[in-house]
């Protein structure tokens, strides 16, 4: 029993250190963004590897979102001759939740984690106190590049996976549900309005920080030893997906009440 | 040149540094002796601000370290060399690249002046030829020279090198010993963490021995011969750790 309480006192302890950490490095990120060069290359480089590369596999996961959900919708709105209205769900489930946030969990997965690992090998291979000895600073060089990259790209892919998604929604009405692809294409059109795109674009930002500064925070928190890198790299990918799915929640809600 | 006093160090509950205290002089080499990990690396980091001592002081021409913030730290850093013991060396980043990089951020220099400066400094170290090359690509001994060399190119006026010769053959050992020298000859002040005797007694005006968290003998390396009984003999002779 009391061993149990040992263990809940210290995951607390942990997320208190988490929090703390996190207001830390934010809050110098933010000082070191506002004054102080930006190192042009160093973020070109991450977005090309964040981006870029990362698009293939948003590619995948929009389309078969989009897929199955208008397969979904479909089947599911038969019954009550609601199948008109597939085009319109599809569009605006994608815009609004699926796009953002299934596109931010896989670059949670694929970038939040390569990123974890990459800072945690570095400073288990002392190169984090190179660049501090050398007179610069690890934010500068390491963070602020990658969350910028992030913030950069994610939206610029959750735009990509928004159309692939609705293409697949499109391609599945028209050769499943038999609707006319003309007629698809015209009721997402007239029926998507530019705030349900802004709505999901918006959380987008969010979500860049919710994978890059947990990462970074985890992989500049390993101290010896490549089990601490792995064990960064699980914390970071387990942090990022709670924060966006729990901060979706959240954000839906915010610009729920904005637009209002 | 350099000054340390009372310097004390704990890592959680464990007491690494009870009360240390030594100088340099300009242009000295000291060297810091002492079985593995009695927390020499601890020092030099300290010295250099990457890590805090509890307590104590520690002044570097005239900086007072120990209560300067980070950001307050980069003149310090470009003045005060860490040739690290395991390199440290920018892994993704090309020979080239992690020489170039302390010149990019501090000095304005044109690329062809940063090309000059860095084919000046391999050739020095006996590295001509590896510019293009990942630092994982070479062999450990080179590896170690590039740690020197990256160090080198912000003409530090101290450098502090951690058992820089640890794990070299006498080849390796020699080209480093040789160049500590060089640079000593230059004037640059320097403390040489080492176990290699042979090296420390080549290039040090005077040796610290640590244990157990103080120092507890301080000789000149030319009375070593005739003070045997020095607790720095014996830790010489291998009768203790
Ligand atoms: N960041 C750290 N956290 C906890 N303990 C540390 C840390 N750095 C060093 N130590 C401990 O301090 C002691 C001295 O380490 P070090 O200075 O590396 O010894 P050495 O004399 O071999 O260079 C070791 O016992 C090591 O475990
Ligand atoms: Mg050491």
């Amino acid at each position: 029993m009391s061993t149990y309480i040992l263990g809940q006192w210290k995951k607390t302890y942990a997320l208190f250190l988490f929090a703390g950490g996190i207001v830390n490095l934010s809050g110098q990120i933010i000082k070191e963004t506002v004054r102080g060069k930006i190192y042009w290359k160093l973020l070109t480089e991450q977005i090309v590897i964040m981006g870029w590369k990362s698009l293939p596999l948003v590619i995948i996961t929009a389309l078969s979102t989009g897929m199955v959900m208008s397969l979904q919708y479909g089947l599911g709105l038969e019954k009550f001759g609601g199948k008109l209205y597939v085009p319109k769900l599809v569009a605006i489930t994608i815009l609004r939740e699926m796009g953002p946030v299934f596109t931010a969990l896989m670059i949670a997965a694929r970038v939040g984690a390569g990123i974890a690992s990459e800072i945690g090998s570095m400073t288990v291979t002392q190169q984090i106190d190179a660049i501090r000895a050398l007179g610069t600073s690890p934010i500068k060089v390491i963070v602020i590049p990658r969350v910028l990259a992030c913030l950069i790209a994610l939206p610029l892919l959750v735009a990509v996976a928004n159309l692939v998604g609705n293409a697949g929604g499109l391609y599945v009405g028209a050769a499943e549900l038999k609707l006319d692809a003309h007629f698809y294409y015209q009721k997402v059109v007239t029926t998507v309005d530019f705030n349900d795109y802004l709505s999901g674009i918006f959380k987008t930002y969010f979500f860049a920080l919710f994978i890059t500064i947990p990462a970074c925070y985890y992989g500049l928190s390993v101290k010896s030893g490549t089990k601490e890198v792995g064990q960064a790299t699980t914390r970071a990918v387990v942090m990022s997906s709670i924060l966006i799915l729990v901060g979706d929640y959240f954000l839906s809600k915010l610009f729920w009440v904005l637009e209002r | 040149m350099i000054n340390i006093k009372n310097f004390r160090k704990t890592f959680g509950s464990k007491l690494v540094h009870k009360d240390v205290s030594f100088y340099v002089r300009e242009g000295e080499c000291l060297g810091l002796v002492g079985g593995s990990g009695v927390g020499k690396s601890v020092i030099l980091r300290s010295l250099i601000g990457l890590e805090k001592p509890d307590s104590g002081e520690i002044e570097i021409d005239g900086i007072q370290v120990h209560n300067l913030t980070e950001e307050e730290m980069v003149p310090l850093r470009q003045k005060v060399a860490y040739v690290f013991q395991g390199g440290a060396l920018f892994d993704s980043m090309t020979v080239f690249e992690n020489m170039a990089y302390p010149l990019r951020e501090h000095f304005k220099l044109s690329d062809d002046e940063i090309q000059k400066k860095i084919t000046d400094t391999l050739d020095e170290l006996g590295l001509a030829g590896n510019e293009q090359n990942l630092p994982s690509q070479l062999s450990g001994g080179m590896q170690k020279r590039l740690g020197l060399a990256r160090a080198l190119m912000m003409n530090p006026k101290v450098i502090l090198y951690d058992e820089p010769t640890a794990g070299l053959d006498p080849y390796n050992t020699k080209k480093i010993q040789d160049h500590i020298l060089k640079l000593k000859k230059k004037g640059v002040t320097s403390i040489l963490v080492t176990h290699d005797m042979p090296t420390a007694l080549a290039v040090c005006d005077k040796m610290v021995y640590l244990l157990n968290g103080v120092v507890t003998s301080s000789v000149l390396t030319k009375d070593l011969y005739s003070n045997p009984n020095a607790e720095i003999m014996k830790f010489i002779e291998g009768d203790v750790a």
